[in-house]
């Protein structure tokens, strides 16, 4: 491999993803469930919206995540599958997904952690096969990411205006 | 490479400065944040000490805007520099798709630059990237310094040139940056190649703006 690895998210992806949450976020009463991939980005988000700014929350989950990977590592666990950050009114509960994406459940005073932790094995089961199929797919170059021809004159237009030509 | 979004149609692009402590690559994502106009830029994170070092990095969402019905964004990372933050460093570098080493030109520096470099190549290779086969572009900062060293010896010692044994890229290549200089040359029957480089006081915000074009760039050309 030469860089990182690339994959690419179909709607029919988003929707299944949507599903799988919908349903769990309804069984859990939960709050909002994010995805985001290990390396920062945000996936997709389901049930009410938030009032932070999702891009940084993304990034700063991932590095969550991956600093107690390591913490994991030097106990001698291979991982810690799951995290658990806990507030006086707002929880949140991270869960691993296919090694790759991480599920973040926002949780307040309606439900427990019992019944989030309960309803979430479930979910991650199902999301961890939805994933699972889409990184095999991307493995086997069945779709490289592409853009439109015309695609990169415009970028690169784009990157002289906004950084000054 | 990137990951492209086609459900909420995104491309989110990482660009990573790396380099030793003290080098400049907090400075140069805080004069992108003062710089780029507010509407184009996210909120800048620094998890930093109590006396402003980095401690696990600084991130700042750039977003180039609507392209050919994509939304593009840049999210811009630094690493600390320290050489006892590696763990942190190194998790950093997942899914990288472009890498700024911002190298301190003061000559008593010169020993970290390399350092850092080697540990730059170190931690790419175990995540399994090849720091010669993804965009990579070289900032000497700290141009102003009466003990800068000069260029010529920066180069020599941080970017001497990588042999390029893919015959599609062995091709006499310009360095656009640097009229007379090549970025793929022949030499004694064998070809190589160096990282673009770039001179910067980061301070002032000078060549900072030429780095972040030039890998911005160079990372589009690989969704193409």
């Amino acid at each position: 491999m030469s860089g990182a690895s690339s994959w690419s998210f179909r709607e029919e992806d988003s929707r299944r993803i949507d599903e799988i949450l919908t349903s769990f976020l309804h069984e859990s009463s939960a709050r909002t469930a994010l995805i985001v991939d290990r390396t920062g980005q945000l996936v997709a988000t389901v049930g009410q919206a938030v009032a932070f700014d999702p891009t940084a929350f993304a990034s700063l989950t991932a590095a969550d995540f991956s600093a107690n990977d390591q913490l994991a590592r030097m106990l001698g666990e291979p991982e810690f599958g799951a995290l658990f950050h806990q507030g006086e009114r707002e929880s949140m509960y991270l869960a691993d997904i296919a090694r790759r994406v991480i599920l973040v459940v926002l949780f307040d005073n309606e439900t427990t952690l019992g019944l989030v932790k309960l309803r979430v094995r479930a979910a991650v089961v199902e999301l961890n096969k939805v994933f699972t199929d889409m990184f095999t797919r991307a493995d086997a170059g069945a779709d490289a990411p592409q853009v439109e021809s015309g695609f990169l004159g415009e970028a690169e237009d784009e990157i002289d205006k906004l950084f000054g030509s | 490479m990137s990951m492209i979004n086609y459900a909420s149609r995104e491309i989110n692009c990482k660009l990573v400065y790396y380099g030793p402590g003290l080098g400049g690559k907090t400075t140069n994502l805080e004069f992108v944040y003062n710089k780029v106009a507010p509407g184009s830029r996210g909120k800048m994170i620094s998890l930093a000490t109590e006396t402003e070092r980095t401690l696990f990095f600084d991130f700042l969402p750039v977003d180039l805007g609507t392209i050919r019905g994509f939304k593009v964004k840049f999210h811009l990372y630094t690493v600390p520099g320290q050489v006892y933050y590696n763990a942190s460093r190194k998790l950093i570098l997942k899914g990288v798709d472009g890498v700024v080493f911002v190298a301190d030109s003061q000559l008593e520096r010169m020993e970290a630059n390399i350092e850092a470099m080697q540990n730059l190549y170190d931690n790419m290779t175990q995540h399994g990237y090849d720091l010669m086969r993804i965009p990579f572009a070289i900032q000497y900062n700290k141009r102003d310094l009466p003990n800068a060293a000069p260029i010529a010896e920066l180069q020599a010692a941080l970017n001497p040139g990588w042999s390029v044994e893919d015959p599609a890229r062995q091709r006499l290549t310009p360095d656009p940056d640097h009229p007379g200089e090549y970025l793929v040359w022949q030499q004694d029957g064998a070809w190589y190649e160096r990282a673009p480089h770039f001179e910067a006081v980061a301070a002032t915000g000078e060549g900072v703006f030429d780095t972040l074009k030039a890998i911005s760039k160079a990372v589009v050309k690989t969704l193409g």
